[in-house]
């Protein structure tokens, strides 16, 4: 479908939202825009990180989502309580696909699910006693852990527990950090907050330490990194990471994406902070700008152009041995890249993507689109705020569709009108849009596939928009005796 | 009163952070803007105003420092 006008677009969200009452239409409108790179802010065209109404199906997650499951549970060698009822843990237990390396149950916890399973006696008399339990059971049980985890679910907010107290006096029975982390999830609108809250658990909890859980004397070099905001889904941060080592750098510390407490401890220590996903992570990165003087810059690893963008961006704040080595292996990947573009930018070029994701994706993944000559038509964030709208316009084209906190109603809705070849979501979209007949990858652990980073990623992205978007299933929807004689007749030729 | 954070953008103009409300913004002008006497009445380019106590210019920036909001453009 060709590209609509800013017109068409804005008659296009007037037509979708006057199924809506009055009120709900008149708050629904502020969260819906027809992106115009001339804007200088996004406040003026979009309104982001405000409650979601009872009444529209919101694709959101809670503070505890934000901080047991994006940034806190991939930190590998920590054991993270889910503290109270036993489903929060349950239903999100290893569904992230941050991959990690280590003997799980034994060094290891990653996709294990620690909970407390509160009950109703818990609820009543409080759950302080079961805590302190847990955390010597653990201790028992698991040995070779480095450290715990309190990710406090909504009930401990409600009755008021003081898991603080707990755990200071855990930590000093077993020497190891324990952590409590206020994230219950009535906090806040979206995941969002869940994010700042653990960041300033890591800020407080961790980094208060100084490094006292490190076991080896840490030798600076000057050319130490540190990959912020990279949760290793499918193995991203292992093919971003090759890339930063390969042109000189040393990676002290990945975060928190196949990640240690003793690596997060000696981030203070590092040149520079590589922030990836900017949403999840900047509170830390600006904090240790201030206190530590590290500095931090954002980068972007998706597609060709963007990594070598990124890459020089990353150098420029080293020495001409660094430089020299981000050229060459922008270089040294060249070939790859051209082979990949050869390969499928005939089969995927004009074909038109609809995103509505979280974090960083909605705008990062667009760079590696339009490596492969493909075109985003429309974009939104689950839980982005005015900073991330900002960063998003200057990446769309205009009169392109930008919508914050969709409800299911509106993004069905739009997909029906700018019929785009391929939509990329979560997995609660997947199979309505595929039972429409859209193709459909799930960009929030990549479909079951990745990595998506680096050069590496870009081929396997490549790839799976391909077997996505041409895949022969989607000429079988109508059923064979409903088609036209004259599809009969082409057919009997081909055989 | 709220914390705001400042710190130096890549073009070496100051950027005015709010931590609470994620607010982040560049400075457009700064009352008071030399060693001894920084701070009083800064506007910010979404159309903001806030006003930090004059005092001397801090050491190295980012620079945490209490703010009184004088006119907020929400």
């Amino acid at each position: 479908m060709s590209a609509l006008t800013k017109e068409q677009t804005e008659a296009l969200i007037a037509e979708v939202l006057e199924v809506y009452p009055e009120k709900a239409q008149k708050d629904r409108a502020k969260h819906l825009a027809v992106n115009d790179q001339s804007i200088e802010q996004s406040k003026k065209c979009i309104t982001s990180n405000r409650k979601s109404l009872p009444g529209v199906m919101t694709i959101r997650g809670c503070a505890y989502a934000g901080s047991k499951g994006v940034v806190w549970g991939p930190i590998k060698d920590m054991i993270h309580i889910s503290h109270g009822p036993v489903g929060c843990g349950q239903y999100s237990r290893a569904g992230r696909r941050n991959y990690y390396v280590g003997v799980t149950g034994v060094n290891t916890f990653g996709t294990m699910n620690f909970t407390s399973d509160f009950q109703e006696k818990d609820i009543v008399f409080g759950g302080d006693k079961k805590l302190a339990k847990i955390i010597n059971e653990i201790e028992g049980l698991f040995p070779l852990h480095k450290g715990i985890s309190v990710q406090s679910e909504c009930p401990i907010g409600l009755i008021g527990d003081d898991i603080e107290a707990v755990s200071k006096k855990g930590a000093a029975e077993l020497n190891k950090p324990v952590v409590p982390v206020r994230c219950e999830g009535f906090r806040g609108v979206s995941q969002s907050l869940g994010h700042h809250i653990a960041n300033d658990a890591i800020r407080d909890w961790v980094f208060g330490r100084d490094g006292k859980d490190v076991k080896q004397e840490f030798v600076p070099t000057p050319y130490d990194v540190s990959i912020i905001g990279d949760y290793n889904i499918g193995g991203d941060a292992w093919s971003s990471r090759i890339l930063l080592e390969e042109m000189g750098l040393r990676v002290v510390a990945q975060w928190s994406g196949d990640g240690t407490l003793a690596e997060i401890e000696l981030t203070p220590k590092v040149k520079l902070n590589l922030i990836h996903c900017y949403r999840s992570m900047n509170y830390i990165a600006r904090h240790m700008e201030e206190k530590y003087n590290i500095p931090w810059i954002e980068y972007n690893f998706f597609g060709p152009t963007k990594i070598a963008e990124s890459l020089r961006a990353i150098a420029a704040h080293f020495d001409d041995k660094i430089k020299a080595g981000a050229e060459a292996v922008i270089a040294k990947y060249q070939p790859m890249v051209d082979a990949i573009v050869a390969k499928y930018q005939p089969r995927l070029a004009g074909k038109t993507v609809m995103l509505y994701v979280g974090g960083l994706r909605p705008r990062h993944v667009i760079g590696s689109y339009e490596d492969l000559g493909m075109e985003v038509v429309g974009t939104g964030y689950e839980f982005g705020h005015g900073d991330d709208y900002d960063r998003t316009i200057k990446e769309m084209g205009n009169a392109t569709l930008l919508y914050d906190d969709v409800t299911g109603f509106e993004f069905e809705e739009f997909v029906k009108k700018v019929k785009p070849d391929l939509v990329g979501s979560g997995i609660k979209e997947k199979y309505i849009f595929q039972k429409m007949g859209v193709p459909f990858r799930q960009m929030h652990s990549w479909d079951y596939s990745g990595p998506y980073h680096g050069y590496d990623g870009f081929a396997i992205f490549a790839r799976d928009m391909d077997m996505t978007i041409n895949n022969p299933c989607w000429k079988k929807l109508e059923a064979p005796w409903l088609k036209k004689p004259e599809a009969e007749v082409e057919l009997a030729k081909a055989a | 009163m709220a914390n705001i954070m400042i710190r130096r953008g890549g073009k070496g103009e100051y950027v005015f952070y709010l931590p609470k409300r994620d607010l982040e913004d560049s400075i457009v002008s700064m009352e008071f803007d030399t060693p001894e006497k920084w701070g009083g009445e800064i506007k910010l380019n979404n159309g903001g105003a806030y006003f930090i106590e004059p005092q001397a210019a801090p050491e190295r920036l980012p620079y945490s420092v209490r703010a009184k909001r004088l006119d907020a453009a929400e």
